[in-house]
């Protein structure tokens, strides 16, 4: 965090100094180390084995805070009797179909709940849609009414499933997995639960690198189980926090371009499982189920509203027919597959670079070599834009300027300064920024780019009635220009983001006024308030000495402005603060209505004891003290029923590549980990597989403070190149011995997909560690670097081939198997050959991914 | 110059008679340095900003001279960041600034081995046209069983996330009406 989020680190500092303690979990010793009360070393894709231990250390202990579990998670919930744990089955829970590599989910179910899944979907399709993604909004979709056994004694409620899934998770077997010693461990474990409870709360954070794992929201769940036993969630110091970025990765999944999603995480309809609209409104929503996500109806029909305007109807379902319809994975990784395939025609690239960013570069540049034509705009000529000239393949000779096909335009893109709008950082809070001077010479935005290209591509379809070419001319598609470059008003689009009255144009106030029958018109339903008022929310600079420490009036966060989530959990079920020092939101019986420093999130006079009817559903259906509204149970989730497609529980698996048997199960890596199999993308082989020797060592990849992922907004600024000259790995003084390298000398890694070469850093932040009774040596390496730019050098993410997540589809590239070697890499022809000789030592001439 | 004000431009003795007894402030600034004035205060404008690399959000005020950024500061007021810059922010002038930054569309020919010039409305234009026509030639109706589908899997799209929410609707929203469905970003990433 120190590094990676500087300004961030400032809070965790003041911490410090007012007597936290700060714990410090990373494979190599950074300036966040440096600054922590304690810092644990630890063996990169093995964080549910560490955290997973420390839910056995609070469970074995009942030192969970029980009033919390009991009352705000489904620790009493009663699972279905069909349910069989991995622990049982080596790894595997119930429901596993090794031909399809996929679970059918049903026996994860809650007991007495009809038989569904997410949308009605198996895992396969959730898989290939990454469907859980919707869920960062919201829990998936169940009906009302679950057995519970507040005793938290019946055998199969979730708490003693919880339980038993752990008890092998012990400091003794933390020590063999991840290879953190005993001490330093229940260290951890201390610290952890004495500072939770009543009186304090402890905060998570992480980066998103936990994302980067083929295990990754299996990751970030352990966390949110030992944040709910603690009684850590919604509450003030508390929370899991993501470390995002980008300024704005947040917003690009609330308004998404992702291919599964539409905004305020609806999703993307799927052809065979919503055919029609009622299909896919009722895939979002379980039809009696509790909570505010039963008003998926309004949000849809909203939506389409927003984008069909006088076009969408009762009568043609809101024009839900112009939807396009997902048949499966259509995320980046695939595209880039289908790329090289030969079946994707044209790609636009907007300020990002997957040569040098994305995993597999050589799988990227190849992709992009077979297209017809590519649009890059960006600040700079990127790798991804000169692929065709100068890069790596030009240089091994596979690809030569006059051989590449594709066109490319590149046209250049606006800075910040140069146009207004708002980012979404990382708490969810909008900020607008005001615009300081005009784009040069070409330069536009991106709103400046889509806005006139559906301008010329309504012109060049005006007229036509075939269906396909009616949903781009019924668009609504009218923003108002200004100035010299005719830029279309983003305040405009922010209000039709918010959502407005269809009769008068009035902008909403609240989701909660978004109507199903056409009368109102949301471009992102969660969004909705960001222009309450006909007021720009996010453009609010009241200074942050004059307000709150909350300081809600410094611009709006989604939903609604709050700054905690589900913080009616702040309070006991009675409504009072859990105690005066961490008192937030509370009920005011005098005033009959919640109240505290930040907006509360429940409904806002529903007093604690409320008990709904029978027969109730949505949010009347919650009762006063179901602190997670958007559950469809009104509780958080330590299991997770439906909506994850590889496991109800997070059960360590090692990575895709690794050195290291799992000691835990027969079963090695995640068995329904998203795969693509295929000549061009080999993985490294790992245990019990043969051949695993080959590339006996584990690496990390990271950011600088310096530089900024892909490296197109910093290789390119010359404080930060001068700063950071230069691509170099980071070995211990160990490892530098058993292979023969030297500091600030040159060495290379390789892996089945290529070599990169660096210059070597032998330096005591990174040890090596003890796993499994045996030494185990990693390598760290930025991957900032590519061809371009002030500073250049390989890129690390050429060393990774593509293995996902299989609930997101994200890839995993904080983790790898390479072999390290000193000196320099072989150049032009001769580094294909290189590598094609570790394919044959890996026993990789004609095979692909390990069969599991 | 009198004997008085002579005595005062003498930093030890304002160390010792001033309020700066450190000598780490005030009492250090020589006679060149107190003529300066800051970019930012003979600015003509200043547009209240976000930085645009980490999603912390730090707050930026950006000051702008005849129609030129000349200075970014971080923002005082923002309870985020309370004034402060990392080293990418704090440099992020240069990033607006840089003359390595391309001002001009650039356009590779097929097969072509050197960039060459295009005028913006050109490209916009050629752009246009190639989505309709890739659109045509690789549109999807229904599937085999007669299912809409009402989609292109010949476009495709991968953005960064430093982009504003605003744009992300429109690029959401045209794709969209137009069928393509791999539209992406740094967040899948």
């Amino acid at each position: 965090m120190a590094e990676c989020h500087p300004v961030g680190f400032q809070w965790v500092m003041e911490a410090k100094n007012r007597g936290a303690t700060v714990i410090h979990v990373d494979p190599r010793f950074t300036r966040t180390s440096a600054m922590a009360s304690s810092y644990v070393p630890i063996r990169s894709g093995t964080d549910i084995a560490f955290l997973g231990g420390i839910v056995n250390y609070i469970l074995a202990g009942g030192l969970d805070f029980r009033e919390y579990v009991v009352a705000y998670t489904n620790a009493a919930t009663i699972v279905n009797d069909d349910f069989v744990d991995a622990e049982d089955v080596d790894g595997l829970f119930s429901g596993y179909e090794p031909d399809r590599h996929a679970y059918a989910p049903t026996t994860w179910q809650y007991a007495g709940q009809p038989e569904i899944s997410a949308g009605g979907a198996d895992t396969d399709s959730q898989r290939a849609t990454a469907g859980p993604l919707r869920h960062e909004s919201h829990g998936a979709p169940i009906s009302a009414g679950v057995h519970r056994d507040e005793t938290l004694q019946h055998p199969r409620c979730v708490y003693q499933i919880l339980k038993r899934h752990f008890a092998r998770y012990t400091p003794e077997m933390v020590e063999r997995v991840c290879g953190v010693p005993r001490a330093a461990f229940q260290e951890v474990c201390e610290a952890w639960t004495r500072n939770s409870g009543r009186e304090r709360t402890t905060a998570l954070a992480y980066s998103v690198g936990w994302t980067q794992h083929t295990v990754g929201v299996q990751y970030i769940r352990t966390a949110a189980i030992i944040q709910l036993l603690l009684g850590n969630i919604g509450r003030p110091g508390g929370g899991i926090l993501a470390l995002r970025g980008h300024a704005s990765i947040q917003g690009s999944t609330d308004v998404p371009t992702l291919f599964n999603l539409l905004p305020g995480y609806l999703p993307m309809p799927h052809h065979a499982q919503h055919p029609t609209f009622d299909e896919w409104v009722d895939g979002m929503r379980h039809p009696d189920q509790k909570g505010f996500w039963s008003n998926a109806r309004g949000y849809a029909t909203s939506l389409l509203k927003a984008y069909w305007g006088a076009a969408a109807t009762a009568d043609n379902d809101y024009r839900y027919d112009y939807l396009p319809r997902m048949t499966g994975d259509h995320g980046t990784y695939q595209t880039t597959l289908n790329m090289i395939d030969g079946k994707v025609k044209g790609y636009f690239l907007l300020g990002q670079n997957p040569a040098v960013g994305s995993a597999h570069g050589r799988a990227q540049r190849l992709g992009m070599a077979n297209l017809d034509w590519l649009v890059v705009r960006d600040f700079f000529l990127t790798e991804s834009a000169t692929f065709w000239k100068d890069g790596p393949e030009v240089a091994t000779g596979e690809m030569t300027p006059d051989r590449c096909r594709t066109e490319v335009f590149f046209l250049p893109a606006a800075s910040h300064v140069e146009k207004e709008g708002t980012f979404t950082q990382t708490q969810r809070l909008l900020q607008w920024r005001e615009k300081a001077v005009e784009p040069p010479g070409d330069s536009r935005s991106e709103l400046w780019f889509f806005y006139h290209l559906g301008r010329l591509v309504r012109q060049k379809l005006a007229g036509s009635d075939r269906a396909r070419d009616r949903a781009v001319l019924d668009l609504t598609w009218d923003y108002p220009v200004r100035g010299a470059q005719d830029e279309p008003s983003a305040e405009a689009v922010l209000k039709e983001i918010n959502g407005y009255h269809v009769d008068t144009g009035q902008p909403l106030s609240s989701y909660t006024e978004a109507r199903d029958d056409g009368s109102t018109a949301v471009g992102c339903w969660i969004y909705t308030g960001v222009y309450a008022g006909g007021v720009n929310q996010a453009a609010r600079r009241k200074p942050g000495s004059e307000q709150s420490w909350v300081a809600p009036e410094w611009g709006w966060a989604w939903p609604l402005n709050r700054r905690i989530l589900y913080n009616r959990a702040s309070a006991d079920p009675q409504g009072r603060p859990w105690s005066e020092r961490k008192a937030y939101v509370r009920w005011d019986e005098q005033r009959g209505a919640w109240t505290g420093p930040d907006v509360p999130d429940f409904e806002p006079t529903k007093h604690p004891t409320y008990q709904a009817p029978d027969g109730a559903t949505g949010p009347a259906a919650l009762a006063g003290d179901d602190a997670f509204i958007m559950q469809a149970d009104g509780k958080a989730w330590l299991y997770v029923p439906t909506g994850l497609v590889d496991g109800p529980l997070p059960t360590h698996y090692e990575p895709a590549e690794s050195p290291v048997r799992n000691p835990l199960y027969g079963q090695q890596a995640n068995p329904a980990r998203r795969a693509y199999r295929r000549p061009d993308n080999r993985l490294n082989p790992s245990p019990p597989d043969p051949h695993s020797d080959v590339f006996p060592y584990v690496f990390v990849i990271g950011r600088l403070t310096e530089h900024h992922t892909a490296g197109g907004m910093s290789r390119t600024v010359r404080y930060l190149a001068e700063l950071q000259p230069e691509m170099f790995v980071e070995v211990s003084p160990e490892l530098a011995a058993e292979r023969g390298l030297h500091h600030l000398g040159w060495a290379h890694l390789v892996t089945l997909r290529s070599a990169i070469e660096a210059r070597v850093m032998v330096t005591e932040r990174i040890r090596p560690l003890r796993v499994d009774g045996r030494p185990l040596h990693q390598i760290w390496l930025p991957y900032h670097w590519g061809g371009q730019g002030l500073t250049r050098g390989d890129s690390a993410n050429d060393l990774f081939g593509i293995v996902l997540d299989p609930n997101v589809l994200i890839q995993e590239n904080k983790v790898g198997t390479c072999d390290i070697r000193p000196g320099r890499r072989p150049t032009g022809p001769a580094l294909r050959d290189y590598v094609a000789e570790y394919q044959r030592r890996a026993g990789m001439t004609t095979g692909t991914d390990r069969k599991d | 110059m009198g004997v008085r004000t002579w005595i005062a431009s003498w930093p030890v003795y304002r160390q010792l008679t001033g309020t700066d007894p450190l000598g780490r402030g005030a009492a250090a600034k020589s006679a060149g340095s107190s003529r300066l004035t800051a970019r930012t205060e003979t600015a003509d404008s200043v547009a209240r900003s976000v930085c645009p690399y980490c999603a912390v959000g730090c707050g930026q005020r950006v000051y702008v001279k005849d129609g030129q950024v000349s200075q970014i500061e971080g923002d005082p007021d923002s309870p985020i960041s309370r004034g402060r810059l990392c080293p990418k922010g704090a440099a992020s002038k240069n990033l607006v600034t840089s003359e390595l930054r391309q001002q001009k569309v650039r356009y590779r020919r097929p097969y072509g081995t050197e960039w060459e010039e295009l005028d913006l409305a050109t490209a916009m234009d050629m752009i246009a046209d190639r989505v309709v026509a890739a659109r045509d030639a690789t549109w999807e109706d229904v599937d085999a069983q007669g299912r809409p589908l009402h989609r292109t899997l010949g476009v495709a799209s991968l953005g960064g996330a430093t982009l504003d929410n605003e744009e992300n609707y429109l690029i959401k929203k045209l794709f969209t009406a137009l069928g393509a469905l791999q539209i992406e970003n740094q967040a899948r990433i």
